[in-house]
């Protein structure tokens, strides 16, 4: 049920921020303090893609990966942050590597005593397809980076949409300490289309969007405790939840860490009576597992 | 895919400093300009979209018809239109120090 909007839910909606609708530079520059944001390997670096030239594509002089240092809440901070509009977000070798470096620099920065807070922005199908294994090959470097990280800091993503987060960096995106999502985000291991085309349009039609956000959008993600956080599409909203996760600190075990709380869930669900959604909310909701 | 390049060499002094603008996304492109050492202008693109050299020409014969700095220019395109490059050349323009 929803009630007709009033004047002052205008105002709120016409004063608010999108962020979703920012770039990757501009979208780590609104989680970081004023003024404290410094771009390594920017696109002058021309850090490219040396296989989609050979493939006929045009790359992007930063591969599509924007990597900031600054601050937040005045404590050192490394955001990642990926542009879903090159190529679909998607995971080369070089914007790979590039976020697999940063958070190997920013665990050499907490092992030297200088403690900087990751962030990553995902927004992103997954593997690059063009790029294959070495796609793949650094989405487990990150992986493995995130779990390394994880004991010293909160390692905290975001989903914001309206690409999503899919694949191989779903998994990185379910290794956070921490993850904030909008409504209009999605998080899964396949996408619809991916789904569809596999296994049918019996088994999910990608077109109908009310059935996919209700399965993987941002809110039911949240319900069913894989997202930490929700919060509207808002640059500040988004930020201060960031930052209420870094003062939170390294707490609770991470989702990665609850293996048998997960394991009994999995045991106890019945793939021959599959759950709707609402079914999931109750029966995976908030306080069960995590 | 396709590169083309275009040289100018009458320009009047070295831009101050860098811009960036842009996005290789659908329909859109990124430039980056830089100063040019050499006294002229350089061009180079990177297209997704083959056979348009002249259309490309005339796109940035006209951005040099108004702008006479000695700088480097480099765009990578993913299909943008004619009028949207222009926007974007003029946006990286602006951006540059005067």
């Amino acid at each position: 049920m929803t009630l007709a909007p009033s004047p002052q839910d205008f105002e709120r909606f016409l004063a608010r921020k999108s962020f979703i609708e920012l770039g990757a530079a501009d979208r780590a520059a609104a989680i970081l303090d004023p003024g404290t944001a410094r771009v390594l390997l920017g696109p002058f670096d021309r850090l490219t893609s040396p296989w989609l030239p050979l493939q006929g594509i045009t790359p992007q002089s930063d591969d599509g990966v924007t990597i900031l240092r600054g601050q937040i809440d005045g404590a050192p901070a490394m955001v990642a942050s990926i542009e879903s509009r090159f190529q679909g977000g998607s995971m080369g070798e070089v914007s790979g590597a590039k976020i697999a470096g940063a958070l190997e620099l920013t665990l050499k920065d907490h092992l030297k005593g200088a403690p900087t807070r990751p962030v990553i922005l995902f927004e992103t199908g997954g593997v690059r397809l063009q790029e294959a294994n070495l796609g793949l090959a650094v989405i487990a470097e990150i992986h493995a980076a995130i779990v390394a990280l994880r004991p010293h800091a909160p390692v905290v993503g975001v989903v914001a949409g309206l690409v999503g987060c899919f694949g191989g960096m779903s998994l990185a995106a379910g290794l956070c300490s921490h993850l904030i999502a909008t409504p209009q985000a999605r998080l899964g291991m396949n996408g619809p289309e991916v789904i569809e085309q596999e296994a049918g349009v019996a088994e999910l039609d990608a077109s109908d969007r009310r059935l996919i956000w209700s399965l993987i959008g941002g809110a039911q993600r949240a319900a069913t405790g894989f997202v930490d956080t929700l919060v509207e599409d808002d640059a500040d909203a988004i930020a201060q939840a960031v930052r209420a996760a870094f003062a939170a600190g390294v707490g609770a075990p991470a989702r990665t860490e609850q293996v048998e709380a997960y394991l009994a869930r999995i045991a106890a669900y019945d793939p021959a009576q599959p759950a709707d959604p609402l079914a999931m909310r109750r029966t995976w909701g908030e306080g069960e597992a995590a | 895919m396709e590169v083309l390049t275009y040289d100018y060499p009458a320009a009047s002094a070295p831009v101050n400093g860098r811009a960036y603008v842009g996005v290789v996304g659908s329909g859109d492109l990124e430039i980056l300009m830089e100063p040019s050492t050499d006294g002229a202008a350089h061009v180079t693109i990177t297209t997704s979209v083959d056979g348009y050299g002249a259309i490309w020409r005339s796109v940035v014969d006209r951005f040099f018809s108004r702008f006479d700095r000695a700088v480097r220019i480099e765009i990578n395109d993913f299909g943008a239109t004619p009028g949207m490059v222009a926007l974007r050349l003029g946006q990286a323009a602006e951006q540059l120090a005067p």
